[in-house]
C-alpha cells in the first residue's frame, strides 16, 4: 500500500502533461478545424478544394504515422523543438479534420429555409454565416465536438510511444520498475483517463438530450 | 432536415452575377497561386543538401535517397508489412463483429443484472486509450505483441460499434419484432432472425468507417512492439539500410496507408448513400446521409431514447 502509494506523485506528473496535450492541442484544433470548415463552405472554389483535400489526407493517415513525421523526419530536416510542441503539432493536425467535420454536419443540419429567408431579407455570405446559420448550427454542434474531445484525450497516449512523458509513458515505466504491482498500476491509468472521457462523455449526453427534443 | 444542401448548394451566396464571379474567380487564383507557393516552399526544404556534422548530404530528392527501391527485396519487405497490418486488421475485424454481436444484444437484453454490468462494462472499454489496452493485456497477459494488439482492438472496436448496432435495433420499427413474437418466436429467436439482420444492413456504412479506423489503430503496434507496417519500414529498414533512407520511407509508408484508407473511405461513403436513397420512404425524408462516426450515433440514440422514455 505505501509502494502504491509512493506512485501517486509520479502519475499526477504523467496526468498532467497529459491534460496540458489535450487543453493546447485541443485549442489549436478547434482553431484550425474552424479555418478548414470556413474554407470548405466559402464561395471560393480553390478554398473549397484544398479544404476537402486537408481533410481526407489528414482524416486517413493514421496517427502513429503523423507522430512518426515530427518526432523522426522533422528533426532530420533541421527543426529543432521540444518533443511536446511537436506532439502539439501532430495532435492539432490529426485532430483538425474531425473539428472540421462536426462544424460542417451541424452547418448542414440547419434547415436551408433558414438561409433562404436570411438571403431573401437582403443579407450578404458573412452576415447570413454569422448571425442567423452558425447560432443555429453551434447548439448542433457542441456534442459532436465533445466526442472529439473524448478522441483527443484517448489519442494523448499515442505521444507516450513518442519521447513525452505522459500519462502512457509514465504508466509503462512505472509498471516496468515495479513487477509486483502492474495490475493496480495500470487500472489507476485506466482510471485517471476515465475521470476525463466519462464527465465529457455523461455531459455530451445530456446536451444531445436537451437538444434533441427541440429539434 | 435541411441535410446536405446547406454547404452543397449555393444558398448561403448569391448566384454570382459578372462581377462577383470575377471576384470569385481573382480570390481563387490568389488563393491558388498562395497554395503554391506554400507547396514549393515544402519541396525546396526537402530539396536542399543538408549539413550533418561537416559532411553535405543530398536532398531529399535526390536519387541516392530512393535507389532502393528499385531492387525487389524491398518491396517483399513492405509487402510482408503491408501482409501482417491487414492481417491484425482482418482478425480484429472478424473477432469485433462477434463481438458487436453478443454486446448488442447483452445491452438490450430484457434481464436487468445482465444489461447493467454489461452497460458499465462498455462504458469503461470505451473510455479508455487503445494503447493502454494494448499494455495492459501485453503485460498482464504476456499473450505477444499480435494478440496484444488484435485483442484490444477487438475489445475497444467491439464496445464503440456494439453501441452503434444498439442504435440500429432501438431505431427500427416496433412492428417487426412485434410481427416476429406473434408468429410464435422467441425473444431471442426475434432478435437475431429478424431484427439484428435489418439493423445490422443499416449500421454498415458506419461498421466499414469503423473498420478504417480499426486499420489506422494497427499502427499503434509500432510502440507496443508488433511488426506492422510503420514497425517494418521505419525501424527495421531504416536501421538496416541506414537513416538516409528515412524520408523516402516514409513517404511510401504514407502512400500505402492513404490508398488502403481512400478506398476504404469511399466505399463507405458509397454504402451509405446507397443505403440513405434506397430503403423506406421514412429515411429517405430525413434525406441527409447518417453521421459515420459511431459516437454520434451512440450519442442521438441515447438522447431519443430517454426522451422518449419519460
Amino acid at each position: 500500500m505505501e509502494q502504491y502509494l509512493s506512485l501517486w506523485p509520479t502519475f499526477l506528473e504523467g496526468f498532467r502533461v497529459t491534460l496540458l496535450l489535450l487543453v493546447v492541442s485541443g485549442v489549436l484544433a478547434l482553431v484550425l478545424g474552424t479555418v478548414i470548415a470556413a474554407m470548405r463552405i466559402s464561395p471560393v472554389g480553390s478554398l473549397r478544394v484544398f479544404a476537402a483535400f486537408w481533410v481526407e489526407i489528414a482524416r486517413n493517415t493514421p496517427l502513429t504515422l503523423i507522430f512518426f513525421f515530427t518526432a523522426f523526419v522533422m528533426p532530420m530536416l533541421g527543426v529543432r523543438m521540444p518533443y511536446i510542441l511537436l506532439a502539439f503539432l501532430a495532435l492539432t493536425y490529426y485532430t483538425s479534420p474531425f473539428v472540421a467535420e462536426a462544424l460542417r454536419s451541424g452547418i448542414n443540419g440547419v434547415p436551408v429555409g433558414q438561409a433562404e429567408a436570411a438571403r431573401s431579407v437582403g443579407l450578404g455570405f458573412g452576415q447570413t454565416v454569422s448571425l442567423v446559420v452558425l447560432p443555429q448550427a453551434f447548439r448542433m454542434t457542441v456534442p459532436p465536438l465533445i466526442n472529439v474531445f473524448i478522441a483527443l484525450t484517448k489519442n494523448t497516449s499515442v505521444a507516450g510511444g513518442f519521447f513525452v512523458v505522459e500519462l502512457f509513458a509514465t504508466t509503462r515505466q512505472l509498471a516496468n520498475d515495479n513487477g509486483n504491482m502492474v495490475i493496480p498500476i495500470l487500472l489507476t491509468a485506466a482510471g485517471l483517463y476515465l475521470v476525463v472521457t466519462v464527465p465529457l462523455g455523461i455531459f455530451a449526453q445530456a446536451l444531445e438530450k436537451r437538444w434533441v427534443v427541440k429539434r | 432536415m435541411g441535410g446536405e444542401a446547406m454547404s452543397g448548394t449555393s444558398v448561403l451566396f448569391d448566384a454570382p452575377g459578372p462581377r462577383a464571379r470575377r471576384l470569385s474567380l481573382i480570390l481563387s487564383i490568389v488563393a491558388l497561386i498562395l497554395l503554391a507557393l506554400g507547396l514549393l516552399w515544402i519541396i525546396l526544404i526537402l530539396a536542399a543538401p543538408r549539413d550533418s556534422g561537416g559532411i553535405t548530404l543530398p536532398g531529399m530528392f535526390d536519387s541516392t535517397r530512393w535507389n532502393i527501391f528499385f531492387e525487389p527485396v524491398i518491396w517483399n519487405q513492405i509487402g510482408q508489412g503491408v501482409i501482417a497490418t491487414l492481417m491484425a486488421a482482418g482478425v480484429a475485424a472478424v473477432g469485433a463483429i462477434a463481438l458487436w454481436v453478443v454486446f448488442s444484444l447483452a445491452r438490450s437484453s430484457t434481464i436487468t443484472w445482465v444489461r447493467i454490468p454489461v452497460a458499465w462494462l462498455l462504458e469503461f472499454l470505451r473510455g479508455m486509450p487503445v494503447l493502454l489496452m494494448m499494455l495492459f493485456i501485453l503485460l498482464v497477459a504476456s499473450t505477444g505483441a499480435f494478440w496484444a494488439v488484435v485483442i484490444a482492438l477487438v475489445l475497444y472496436n467491439g464496445a464503440l460499434i456494439g453501441e452503434a448496432l444498439r442504435a440500429g435495433l432501438a431505431a427500427l420499427p416496433r412492428g417487426q419484432r412485434e410481427a416476429a413474437l406473434s408468429v410464435g418466436m422467441r425473444e431471442f429467436q426475434s432478435k437475431i432472425l429478424v431484427e439484428f439482420p435489418q439493423a445490422f444492413r443499416q449500421m454498415l456504412p458506419i461498421i466499414v468507417a469503423q473498420l478504417v479506423v480499426l486499420l489506422k489503430d494497427t499502427s499503434l503496434g509500432y510502440i507496443v512492439g508488433y511488426n506492422e507496417l510503420i514497425r517494418t519500414t521505419m525501424n527495421g529498414m531504416v536501421a538496416y539500410y541506414g537513416n538516409r533512407y528515412l524520408f523516402s520511407l516514409f513517404f511510401v509508408t504514407l502512400v500505402i496507408y492513404l490508398a488502403i484508407n481512400l478506398t476504404l473511405s469511399w466505399f463507405a461513403r458509397w454504402l451509405s448513400r446507397r443505403t440513405a436513397s434506397g430503403g423506406t420512404p421514412t429515411r429517405k425524408r430525413k434525406g441527409a446521409q447518417q453521421p459515420l462516426d459511431p459516437s454520434q450515433t451512440i450519442l442521438e440514440m441515447e438522447a431519443r431514447e430517454s426522451s422518449s422514455g419519460k
